[in-house]
């Protein structure tokens, strides 16, 4: 992602030497973020991976590891995700048109759900600890399926924790736009970095959607379905 | 006289100085910068390698023991896949031609270029580090759970190498991918761009899709050996050959990564040393992109006898074969070139005969390993061994040479010299041969690889390989020496030393800066060598 502001601070929208035109500089970039976006997914897709070998060969113990996660903390942390996206989604429409003042409290708002989805995450994997099903030394689950729930647990951690590492790096960019919002860099001519950084924490939220029915909601699937 | 000396001024005399290099974002100076460090890290895996001959040279374990074996071959293999091969044609000649080949001043993220270079040297130097502290003996492949819960030696300081050095490698594909999409000179269609080009297209799709899957399995890897997570260890459920699916979905792509933009470089050095155009053009540029999609879609052939599934077998060894296909597409397009051209027989087509040969054999060998009846006779012998490194060594490396002697003008500004030049192609291709030949036939009649010590009966063979491998570090050490001698005593060379086609080959050598002084406007096909002698292009 190239963002000319920061050789050129108060000329943001200055086009780099080897773009013809801002057109193209654009263009470079949405291309340039959608293929990082792809890589993420095939970042994640190993785990998924992990995740629907291990299902499928233990449904039994993933069954009833999932069944001690929190379905509530987590129903609320995916509303507050999509809320972000939400603000998110405000906040590139208000660089879209212009409206600086906007841009900052939307991110503002975006950086705070953030935060929240996170702080959340931090009483979950408490209670992990409290009960002992942080895989490792002292891992503890009873009944016949301790060994195979650890696994189920290995990739909750995994997955949510690698999850949890990219809201952090999402809230750091957050955190740097609405600074630079702030000092009025963007405008409707050149606001390319806000809608990236949108693209990002878009993907980041939607990682959550699936994350959120495969290891939560999983007991309920398999109390439903039988299997 | 200040207009005279600016009109000199190339990207190698621009700027002075440590800094300018090191802070550079001019990709031609990256280029060179990779060119430094691989350079290094090529002598350091060819030194493992040589302990790794000299110790086979005799039946018994004399000059080192199986633990410090072990580490030798990983090291070399580390060393050698992930620090030399894969970044060798993309991050040297890539980096330095795509944006030439295109008509473009710079790749689209020049700064992220330069951010790879810095990425790939923090994950080399963990590497070099964990060789230092006492190395790593799990092989390059890492399987598991030895890798994740029992080896004693630096598995982690390395694996972390790999996992950095992986994001340098997706860098330079995102880049080279937004490139060619979006920054093309005026008239430079896609049936237009030189093969190298649609090469390194493909190899870059490889580089994007397949590096973020390795970088999450070795991230597994680590965190299983750091924090007891459980993921692939059999005591707790976890299941090993899940690493080998997800390991291989990248490392096998990854071979395609290292030939991909090879192949790249011998269409461009059949074409200009011709004088045709390449025969089957666009046959030639998608069966790169078929290589790279198949290539997806084979891994399970080198699990074989891991306990996969005999349909899944079947299914993998079918499209193995497959692959097959674009690759015979691309070695007999190029045979069809050479028939009743104006061949000429200079250093860079010497290095190409030596791929076609050398990659056939190994593409062949290939097909006879994706059959799992006889996969099963010598999985895990030196006959794999010899297979790959007729890919890697014989294919990936010529072809990289051939391609540093013919850009070496465009580069430097300066000719090397033709006749030891000649004689390094010649010494690497005998010298090769008879390091690696030998190797089929020790794997056929049963040696397996990673041991230290072997049957007396087999003396004979790894006598002859550790000789061949002697006369290939002589013809590797040569270029290295008048590639050095020619920046100085080298003759001076005008823009297109060659007489070949091509937007590399208008701008001056060395090229400025920028590139182009004027963006150049593309109105043939590429190759278009018949209209220069009066003759009519064929239209693609």
């Amino acid at each position: 992602m190239s963002t000319p502001s920061a050789e050129h601070p108060g000329h943001p929208a200055a086009l780099l030497h080897h773009f013809d035109t801002a057109e193209q500089q654009k263009d470079a970039s949405t291309l340039g973020m959608w293929l990082f976006l792809i890589t993420e997914i095939m970042f994640f897709g190993g785990m998924f991976t992990a995740y629907v070998a291990g299902r499928f060969r233990f449904h039994e113990a993933f069954k009833e590891a999932s069944n001690t996660l929190d379905v509530t903390l987590g129903a609320i942390n995916t509303t507050v995700l999509i809320c972000s996206s939400l603000t998110m989604a405000l906040a590139v429409h208000a660089a879209q048109v212009g409206k600086k003042k906007q841009i900052v409290w939307f991110l503002l708002a975006t950086i705070l759900l953030g935060c929240t989805f996170l702080g959340v995450k931090v009483v979950e994997y408490h209670d992990k600890f409290v009960h002992h099903h942080v895989p490792g030394l002292h891992f503890h689950f009873p009944g016949p399926n301790a060994r195979n729930a650890e696994m189920f647990f290995s990739i909750y951690f995994g997955m949510t924790g690698l999850h949890a590492l990219h809201m952090v790096v999402g809230v750091g960019l957050l955190a740097v736009l609405a600074v630079r919002a702030g000092k009025g860099w963007f405008t409707p001519d050149y606001y390319t970095p806000v809608e990236m950084t949108g693209l990002y924490w878009h993907f980041v939220d939607i990682v959550w959607i699936f994350l959120f029915p495969l290891l939560y909601l999983l007991g309920a699937h398999f109390a439903i379905t039988g299997h | 006289m200040i207009t005279a000396r600016e009109e000199k001024l190339n990207y190698l005399t621009a700027d002075y100085g440590v800094k300018s290099w090191l802070l550079t974002v001019d990709h031609k100076r990256i280029a060179l910068l990779y060119l430094a460090t691989i350079t290094l890290f090529f002598f350091l895996g060819g030194a493992f390698a040589v302990l790794i001959r000299l110790e086979l040279l005799t039946p018994a374990g004399d000059l080192v023991q199986s633990q410090t074996y072990n580490k030798l071959f990983t090291m070399h293999g580390v060393i050698m896949v992930f620090f030399f091969l894969i970044p060798a044609v993309p991050a040297v000649l890539g980096n330095f031609l795509v944006p030439l080949m295109i008509g473009a001043r710079d790749l689209a993220f020049p700064r992220l270029n330069l951010a790879s270079w810095y990425i790939f040297v923090i994950g080399g130097t963990l590497s070099i580090l964990a060789a230092i502290l006492g190395g790593v003996d799990t092989g390059w492949t890492f399987y598991t759970p030895y890798s994740s819960t029992y080896s004693n030696t630096y598995v982690m300081i390395t694996a972390v190498g790999i996992f950095i050095t992986g994001f340098a490698s997706i860098l330079t594909g995102l880049n080279f991918i937004v490139t060619i999409h979006r920054m093309r000179a005026p008239g430079l269609t896609w049936f237009r761009m030189p093969l190298f080009i649609w090469a390194n297209y493909a190899a870059s799709l490889i580089m994007v899709l397949g590096t973020p899957v390795v970088a999450v399995t070795i991230l597994l890897v680590g965190v299983e050996r750091a924090f007891g997570l459980c993921i692939f260890n059999p005591n707790c459920g976890g299941d090993p050959v899940l690493f080998q699916h997800l390991f291989w979905f990248y490392s096998h792509p990854a071979v395609y990564i290292m030939i991909l933009p090879t192949m790249g470089v011998i269409s461009e050095l059949v074409a200009a040393c011709t004088r045709k155009q390449i025969f089957g053009y666009k046959l030639v540029a998608m069966a790169s992109v078929a290589i790279a999609v198949l290539g997806f879609l084979v891994w399970g052939h080198h699990l074989f006898v891991s306990g996969q599934s005999v349909y899944a077998g079947l299914v993998f060894s079918f499209l193995s074969y497959a692959v097959g296909i674009p690759s015979a597409v691309k070695v007999f397009n190029w045979t069809a070139t050479l028939y009743k051209g104006a061949n000429t027989y200079q250093t860079p087509m010497l290095y190409a005969f030596g791929f076609i040969g050398l990659f056939t054999i190994g593409g062949l060998t290939g097909l006879m390993l994706a059959a799992t009846g006889l996969d099963v006779h010598v999985h895990d012998t030196y006959f794999v061994v010899a297979h790959f490194h007729y890919i890697m060594v014989g294919g990936a490396i010529m072809g990289y040479l051939g391609g540093m002697h013919f850009w070496w003008p465009k580069m430097t500004g300066r000719m090397y010299p033709e006749l030891p030049a000649k004689l390094s192609a010649l010494v690497i291709f005998v010298g090769f041969n008879l390091t690696f030949f030998p190797q089929f036939l020790l794997g056929y009649l049963g040696m397996p690889r990673r041991y230290h010590a072997y049957p007396e009966e087999f003396q004979v063979l790894n006598v002859m390989s550790t000789a061949g491998a002697s006369v290939l570090a002589f013809g590797y050490a040569l270029p290295m020496f008048y590639f050095v001698w020619s920046l100085r005593y080298g003759q001076r060379v005008g823009n297109n030393p060659w007489g070949a086609k091509g937007l590399e080959w208008l701008t001056s050598s060395p090229p400025p800066t920028h590139n182009f002084d004027v963006t150049p406007i593309v109105t043939e096909p590429a190759y278009a060598y018949a209209a220069e002698e009066g003759a009519e292009i064929v239209h693609t």
